[in-house]
């Protein structure tokens, strides 16, 4: 029976809305995505696990036109930086392509995406920001 | 750091040679800068090997085919840096007393295309977050933000840069290209179209470093390596490149390459304002001129200016990458360092024929990448 699988599990939740597994660390205030141990910019150990779901604003974004190693999904497909309102920026899959169609401080929010169908039939999906409001 | 002299360097040319091995061209450059150094069998005491795709024991392999073993041979890998990773070790073993001829070599055979990098986890691949050019992109689309860098900008970094290698019999493009046939090669990751890219590829560089009173009687003219410094990054830019997914939304963590840069010229008791060349990272058009604020050629968001100015072509006040860059000469990253510092010596000693910069004195070094590593080496004369 085909299934649905998350890229990485412990990433992302695929849930209405979704949201992204990150962490704050009580120390320093600062959040980290993905979800870690140790606070990359203080060292102090077990930051709180929290979950981040924007929606925040985009900051930097661009298109990859060929597949790249080791990627079996659709192209060209968008790359961008997403500004969340907890002072943290997020590497991600845009669901826009065309780079020309987004702007600086466009609004956007976290979307589950497929990204391709493995061997055995299932779907694997990944966490994407979209434009807020587009179809 | 004074008291370490560069007192012979060796090339393999950088391009795509088949049927040479990565120990072939190892032998080339390093037999090259021995001869040049007058020194032979037993004449150093400890071996760097700068390589990152070599395989095991790398260095080895180069030194076993000249019979030339017995002292220790380290593999240095720092990514890009790697180069430079292996200068900083040798100089400061030396300068520590613990030798006083050290060999430095890096030897490299890169994959073709895009580089595929065990740094990033399978999934990263997956989701299609391990495409090298995006994140090229992405800082390339910031500096248009903040520098005023046009895509006619990032064309003419390319156009400089080609230029200079048309002059440089060792680089892998020998000819000239022009601003419209960047701008109409396909786009990659926009802005950068493929021109505007540089090749991995393959090519061998070495440097004999000495304690400056053994070589006052071996070399005529040695150069002084007065700073050779590797940093790693601090955490907080996103778009670093240690290519994390997430960062701050704090502008002020100071790149890898500014790090490395001011502990470089406070070595070498210098300034970007002594400089007289340059020969920085330019894995992509952008990146250059990212390297230009970051090493403080000129203020924060003025390095559209910069260019745009020509101070930093041939003939200009300050030229950068000379050789051509790695944008002519393509990038093997064990060898990519220390092929500038073997155009450096040479410029120093005015050995560079068509491309040479008159009287050029203090000249630094450049490369970051993967890790992230930066290095940053500066040579006086």
């Amino acid at each position: 029976m085909p299934e649905r699988l998350m890229v990485r599990p412990g990433l992302f939740t695929d849930g209405d809305p979704p949201a992204l597994l990150g962490s704050r660390c009580a120390a320093c205030g600062s959040h980290h995505f993905p979800r870690h141990d140790t606070c990359p910019y203080c060292s102090v150990e077990d930051p709180t696990p929290t979950e981040l779901s924007g929606p925040g604003t985009l900051w930097a974004w661009t298109a990859i036109t060929a597949a790249p190693p080791g990627y079996s999904g659709q192209v060209p497909y968008g790359v961008g930086v997403v500004e969340l309102p907890e002072g943290i920026r997020i590497i991600g899959r845009l669901t826009e392509s065309d780079p020309s169609a987004l702007a600086f401080g466009q609004a956007m929010e976290l979307l589950v995406v497929p990204l391709h169908t493995d061997a055995e039939g299932n779907q694997v999906v990944t966490y994407a920001f979209a434009p807020v409001g587009a179809p | 750091m004074n008291g370490v002299v560069i007192t012979g360097v060796g090339l393999h040319p950088f391009g795509r040679f088949d049927g040479v091995s990565t120990t072939d061209m190892g032998v080339t450059a390093v037999r090259a800068a021995l001869h040049e150094a007058g020194v032979g069998k037993g004449g150093f005491q400890a071996a760097f090997c700068g390589t990152a795709y070599g395989g095991v024991a790398t260095g080895h392999k180069v030194l076993s085919r000249l019979g030339m073993t017995g002292m220790p041979i380290v593999d240095v890998e720092a990514g890009c840096a790697s180069g430079g990773a292996a200068l900083m070790l040798a100089a400061g073993a030396i300068r520590a007393g613990q030798y006083d001829t050290v060999l430095v070599f890096g030897t490299e055979k890169m994959p073709k295309g895009i580089i595929r990098s065990s740094f990033f986890e399978p999934w990263q691949e997956e989701a299609g977050l391990a495409a090298t050019p995006s994140f090229f992109a992405l800082r390339a689309q910031r500096v248009t933000m903040t520098s005023g860098v046009t895509k006619d900008h990032l064309a003419r970094v390319v156009v400089k840069n080609r230029r200079h290698g048309a002059l440089n019999p060792d680089a892998m493009y020998q000819k000239e290209i022009s601003a419209e046939e960047v701008l109409a090669s396909r786009v990659v990751s926009e802005p950068l179209h493929l021109f505007m890219l540089c090749s991995p590829n393959e090519g061998a560089a070495a440097v004999v470093l000495t304690r400056a009173e053994r070589a006052s009687t071996a070399t005529a003219a040695p150069v002084t390596l007065a700073g050779a410094v590797l940093r790693s990054h601090l955490p907080g830019s996103v778009l670093s490149e240690s290519t994390p997914l997430s960062g701050l939304t704090d502008d002020t963590v100071p790149a890898p390459t500014t790090l490395a840069a001011r502990a470089a010229f406070e070595e070498a008791g210098l300034g970007p304002s002594d400089l007289d060349v340059v020969e920085c990272q330019d894995t992509d058009a952008a990146r250059e001129l990212i390297s230009y604020e970051e090493i403080g050629l000129c203020e924060p968001g003025g390095s559209g200016a910069l260019l745009a100015s020509g101070a930093t072509e041939l003939g200009g006040r300050l030229p950068v990458n000379p050789s051509g860059g790695l944008l002519s000469k393509g990038e093997p990253l064990g060898a990519s360092a220390l092929g500038q510092v073997v155009e450096l010596v040479r410029q120093l000693r005015g050995e560079s024929g068509p491309r040479q910069v008159d009287g050029a004195r203090v000249a630094l070094s450049h490369t970051v990448g993967r890790g992230a590593n930066a290095g940053v080496v500066i040579l006086t004369r």
